[in-house]
């Protein structure tokens, strides 16, 4: 529950940073110039904002912020099968230390990481391509790009298991036409995680695209013609140009989607599921949460490692900010 | 300005009022123009045919009350069971196992059956103990099941291998299998399934093994004859004459059986339903007892049909949890053949349910059933013998060095219990 908070918190916390800030703060300077405002209205505007802001802030304060100070408070305690809990210190924090499963739950979720980042030189690449006004058929392209971004994940995870299946699945069908013998994708260890990572970033690729698409449309034409007389080659210009200018947006798609790998549990769960010999390597951090809140009602514990998450995302996060600063550029 | 503060106020709090009126509106029994509504959970969509018409029979005689079937997959059926009953929000009445029944009742989550003074003479006496608690009846026996032997006749003909019969011996069943095995057509012999009731607790029971000690204190897989019951399944794999645990997670060996690819499967009474809407398995396949080794033996076990402690109609769930245990749901149960129903004397309407079918052999494996093995926290365990047995499954370690594991951790889980 706290997991799905996070997740979508972050990412709409992260869009409206983008968009929201430049048209509130035009207004109110406009505002403030033609007329200095008094005490009894300066009061007034302060009740409107606070009235209008109610419903986001209520929100965001009950479904997001107070079951944070929930899950903290619960992560120092141990809970009985049907509820009802005790408090018990540290004692969760302790065994969290020696955990081999938890342990090798955050290797694997360090490679979902890695592994798919992968996704964004794929997105770039679809962008340009896509982005490229006048080309014909392009929307429909860009539609089907973006379908499994709209897709649910447990139709996504379905679909790709009947793919993925070592005897009769389609994947392994074409290998076989090239006489290539096809393994076992989602329940051989050596490539369960492989499988599972290319189904994620399948099924992100049209958000990022949109999203790079967007920053690629709004670098000025000009420079590229300027670019073009100095004699730079499409090389050049794609080094010297739009990675620089496009930063911005690449920043934001690394942000979100390293935050995304972070928190995967339902293509996990789905396609992998609780029976499968290769769950060892393929555990996520979220996946072990909710084996042990759900399946093992060993809700206390859960709560310490769901904790222990929040502050991997929030430190992961903060690096990512420090280091923007050596690569990031704005206007 | 006021008055547009006014309607901003009234807009925002009839807001606030709609959105409180959804969220209410999400209890399980909402009653609705004086008429109750119960739901009811089960796990087995096979069975839901057969629910439906046991629930139609009761609405029939009793007219105030109307319930809806609630159907969970077995794998997440506990899982959201337990969070429901958490939450206050579980079905007001629902099937139980023999692995769960105690860990339920030893938290108050189901009703007992103390103000019923139900009639248990009339199931048979070992399903009626396996839902008492501390000598308290929490739920009516629903069904038992016991598991047989099913095998595919058309891969039997081509192979030239005789069918089996009741007095097959594991020296059989492993001849045969050997013949049965045909790589170049992707047909195996059986499906080495991990599970235990259909699989590996049946034959460790027929080598004379124990899963659990009598008294429910100790694991039995240290015992050099549960090895021996192990080692029937990993063989076959090693063997190749049955599928890897790999091929298996990626298609269930149910799957495999009903599309030909198997030649035998150890099943469940319960599954003649799924055999029989299949239009493979309709009349191709059939059934006999399993193979015996040291000695004969079979898993029995039962559903029971329990109350919601915390169900806001108590009084209806219970009228709707006896009119389950009755005779008349039992018929229903045994003429569509879904289950051997637990009523003494409806079993022969099941068994003629499906005439193409031996089925009586499930009735005739009785004197030799076993009782499924339960401990007040059987899921602790269950979770290590699927995980750490997965390890002798595909392989990776030898089923002797596994079973040491096994029951090492596993007895630390049963001390646990105790406290």
């Amino acid at each position: 529950m706290t997991m799905a908070a996070t997740r979508t918190g972050a990412r709409s916390a992260a869009s409206a940073g983008e968009s929201a800030p430049a048209p509130a703060g035009s207004r109110t300077t406009g505002r403030l110039g033609r007329r200095r405002p008094g005490g009894a209205a300066r009061r007034s505007n302060a009740l409107w904002a606070a009235l209008f802001l109610a419903p986001t802030a209520l929100g965001l304060g009950v479904f997001y912020l107070w079951p944070v100070v929930q899950t903290l408070y619960y992560s120092f305690t141990t809970w009985g099968p049907f509820g009802g809990h005790t408090w018990s210190g540290l004692d969760n924090y302790r065994q969290i230390l020696h955990d081999p499963d938890l342990r090798s739950a955050f290797e694997n979720t360090a490679w979902y990481c890695l592994l798919g980042l992968l996704g964004i030189p794929v997105s770039l690449a679809l962008a340009a391509v896509l982005g490229r006004p006048g080309r014909r058929g392009v929307a429909a392209y860009r539609t089907l790009m973006f379908l499994p971004v709209v897709t649910m994940p447990a139709a996504v995870a379905i679909v790709w298991r009947w793919l993925y299946n070592g005897d009769y699945g389609l994947i392994n069908a074409l290998l076989r036409k090239v006489g290539i013998h096809g393994t076992y994708w989602i329940s051989d260890p050596h490539t369960a995680l492989i499988a599972v990572v290319v189904v994620g970033i399948w099924s992100t690729v049209g958000y990022n695209m949109v999203i790079l698409m967007a920053g690629l449309q709004s670098i000025p034409r000009q420079y590229y013609e300027a670019a073009e007389v100095d004699g730079a080659g499409p090389v050049r210009q794609f080094f010297a140009l739009t990675v620089p200018l496009l930063s911005p947006s690449l920043f934001f798609v690394t942000v979100l989607s390293v935050i995304g790998s972070l928190q995967t549990f339902d293509l996990v769960y789905m396609l992998i599921g609780r029976t499968n010999p290769a769950l060892p390597q393929t555990r996520t951090v979220v996946y072990l949460f909710y084996q042990d809140a759900f399946i093992d009602n060993n809700r206390g514990y859960a709560a310490a490692m769901a904790f222990l998450l929040l502050l991997v995302i929030v430190a992961v996060t903060a690096v990512q900010f420090r280091l923007q600063r050596r690569w990031v550029h704005y206007g | 300005m006021r008055k547009k503060k006014l309607a901003v106020a009234a807009a925002s709090l009839a807001l606030l009022g709609s959105a409180a009126a959804c969220s209410s509106g999400g209890g399980t029994a909402a009653a609705a123009g004086g008429k109750v509504s119960l739901t009811y959970g089960v796990w087995d969509t096979n069975q839901v045919p057969a629910m439906k018409q046991i629930i139609a029979a009761f609405e029939k005689q009793n007219p105030d009350i109307s319930v809806t079937v609630q159907l969970t997959p077995y794998t997440d059926y506990f899982t959201k069971l337990q969070a429901a009953a958490t939450g206050g929000q579980a079905p007001d009445v629902f099937w139980m196992n023999g692995p769960n029944f105690q860990l339920y009742a030893s938290n108050g989550v189901i009703e007992p059956l103390t103000s019923l003074t139900p009639d248990t003479s009339v199931y048979p006496a070992s399903l009626v103990k396996l839902y008492q608690y501390k000598g308290v009846q929490y739920g009516l026996p629903k069904d038992f099941d016991t598991v047989g032997l099913w095998y595919d006749k058309s891969i039997f003909d081509a192979a030239k291998v005789a069918y089996p019969t009741a007095s097959w011996t594991w020296a059989d069943f492993q001849t045969a299998a050997a013949k049965l095995t045909n790589p170049s057509k992707g047909i195996y012999a059986v499906g080495a399934t991990l599970e235990g009731q259909e699989n590996y607790y049946d034959t460790i029971f027929q080598a004379g093994g124990q899963v659990i000690s009598a008294n429910g204190k100790n694991s039995g897989y240290a015992d050099p004859a549960t090895i021996a019951g192990l080692s029937f399944w990993t063989d076959l794999i090693a063997k190749k004459q049955s599928p890897s645990l790999q091929q298996m997670t990626d298609t269930a060996p149910l799957d495999m059986f009903e599309s030909g690819k198997l030649a035998m499967f150890w099943g469940g009474s319960w599954d003649a339903v799924a055999f029989g809407a299949n239009a493979n398995t309709k009349t191709g396949v059939n059934v006999t007892q399993l193979p015996s080794g040291v000695k004969k033996a079979t898993v029995i076990h039962g559903l029971a049909n329990v109350v919601f402690s915390h169900t806001a109609h108590l009084a209806e769930a219970e009228k709707f949890e006896t009119f389950l245990g009755s005779q008349q749901a039992a018929q229903i149960e045994a003429s569509t053949g879904t289950v051997i129903p637990a009523y003494n004397g409806t079993q022969q309407a099941w068994v003629k349910a499906y005439p193409q079918y031996d089925l009586q052999a499930f009735l005739d494996e009785l004197p030799n059933s076993v009782p499924y093995p339960i401990s007040q926290n059987t899921a602790a365990w269950n979770t290590l013998e699927a995980n750490l047995l997965a390890k002798a499954w595909d392989g990776s370690e030898p089923v002797a060095t596994v079973a040491q594991q096994l029951a090492t951790q596993m007895n630390a889980a049963l001390a646990k219990e105790k406290q």
